[in-house]
């Protein structure tokens, strides 16, 4: 199976990480991942205000990129860019008009665009294609005795109408580290939001969120938190270093993307796990529990 | 708090404006205060969820315009989760910051973040900190 594939801004650099665990871990499921030609910025966040179509042009112009490779899906990895192209996407779909004015502004298009590409978050490509029960058969190197507390974050789960999974209550990531042999750890947090962009002019929100989310899900015991965001894992993991200064009786915790936790249960190479790009190193904990 | 009411500021075209941008009847609102209940930025807010919504129902225009709530909001879509009327809370508080925005009042100054502001962070963070912040 061929999937296209859309990274987005940040995981080129920042989250390389999540890029290379997620393409070893897909071929070692079988699947050829294929990079979008031309993809360009989504925007990261959706267009609220009603008359705003011009923001809408970039996670478009994605989608018609998606059509000219001859595939009708768009898969991609980033929660944020998740949310954009696909409330991009519904909204242009529900709404001819609006879809017709942005047709008529990219008249040096080849294609137009008529809603008709899918776009599909990892989750929902593992979940629903290739399925839980024949990753579980993958599996060489099981999360034994790993705790894990899986972070959802705000826009996998909302607004509902574009959700992976229930918008209270999401268990697709505990169902999955189950799957991998790892033990979940449920917690209150797991979709309060992580203060997002405030992070470049109101770096204290952030530690204050970061604190209250990190220290729920220690108290239920995790080893180690996972995200599916770049955005919250640098609030969760970078600014470890600022919660530490607001709240001197934190513990770090080790932050990963949840296909780092994936490579290493279906026995990717430890340089597709790029460690090097984590604040709070995750190493110490995954050799304790004899996983690197 | 003080809050002056008049027939002027109900009847202000502003009340309009912030229904047509964020495309949500302010009237279906009851006040059940389950959006501020769940909000998770409450603690810095100035003006709560809930009572963003009353003030807009009322004009009270310059409140809202120069709370630090619009500004403390990130968009969590909690709120509009939650809603026993479906009101879409965030798109309200949008609309707000919509209106600032679009007369080029723009919350973040790029030139006056410095180089560590910008450079710590990842290029997801500085674009959609500028796309909510700035015009």
């Amino acid at each position: 199976m061929k999937v296209s594939y859309y990274p987005g801004c940040t995981l080129k650099n920042n989250a390389k990480n999540f890029e290379d665990s997620t393409i070893c871990s897909l071929n070692k499921l079988g699947i050829q991942v294929e990079e979008l030609p031309r993809w360009n910025c989504c925007g990261t966040v959706f267009s609220l205000a009603t008359d705003d179509l011009i923001h809408h042009l970039a996670p478009i112009r994605n989608l018609i990129r998606t059509k000219e490779t001859d595939s009708d899906s768009l898969m991609t990895l980033c929660a944020m860019c998740f949310n954009t192209l696909k409330r991009a996407n519904e909204r242009v779909k529900s709404d001819p008009e609006s879809l017709d004015k942005i047709n008529t502004f990219m008249y040096r298009e080849n294609i137009k665009y008529e809603g008709d590409v899918k776009v599909l978050h990892l989750l929902e490509l593992l979940r629903d294609e290739i399925k839980f029960e024949a990753i579980a058969q993958q599996i060489v190197k099981p999360l034994k005795g790993l705790k894990v507390a899986n972070y959802y974050g705000c826009l996998l789960v909302r607004p509902k109408e574009i959700g992976l999974d229930d918008v209270e209550n999401p268990t697709i990531l505990e169902t999955l580290t189950t799957v991998l042999g790892g033990d979940p750890i449920d917690f209150p947090y797991k979709t309060e939001c992580c203060a997002s962009y405030q992070t470049v002019d109101k770096p204290e929100i952030v530690a204050e969120r970061t604190y209250h989310i990190l220290t729920s899900a220690q108290s239920q015991g995790a080893d180690v938190v996972t995200v599916s965001c770049p955005l919250c894992a640098f609030n969760l993991d970078h600014r470890q270093k600022e919660t530490i200064k607001q709240y001197p009786e934190f513990k770090n915790i080790p932050i990963l993307y949840f296909t780092q936790l994936l490579a290493i249960a279906l026995g990717c190479p430890e340089d597709t796990l790029r460690f090097d790009l984590h604040y709070v190193d995750p190493k110490p904990i995954l050799k304790e529990k004899g996983l690197i | 708090m003080r809050i002056n009411l008049s027939k002027k500021k109900i009847e202000d075209p502003f009340i309009a404006k912030v229904e047509e941008l964020s495309n949500q009847n302010l009237l279906a609102c009851y006040q059940c205060g389950k959006c501020s209940a769940g909000c998770p930025a409450v603690s810095q807010m100035d003006i709560l969820p809930n009572q963003i919504i009353r003030y807009a129902q009322l004009g009270l225009k310059d409140d809202l315009l120069k709370s630090k709530s619009i500004w403390i909001c990130a968009s969590c879509f909690t709120c509009n989760a939650r809603c026993p009327k479906g009101i879409n809370i965030a798109e309200v508080i949008e609309a707000l910051r919509q209106i600032l925005l679009r007369n080029r009042e723009d919350h973040v100054k790029v030139e006056k973040l410095t180089d560590s502001e910008k450079g710590d962070v990842p290029p997801i963070a500085i674009i959609s900190n500028l796309r909510k912040f700035t015009s």
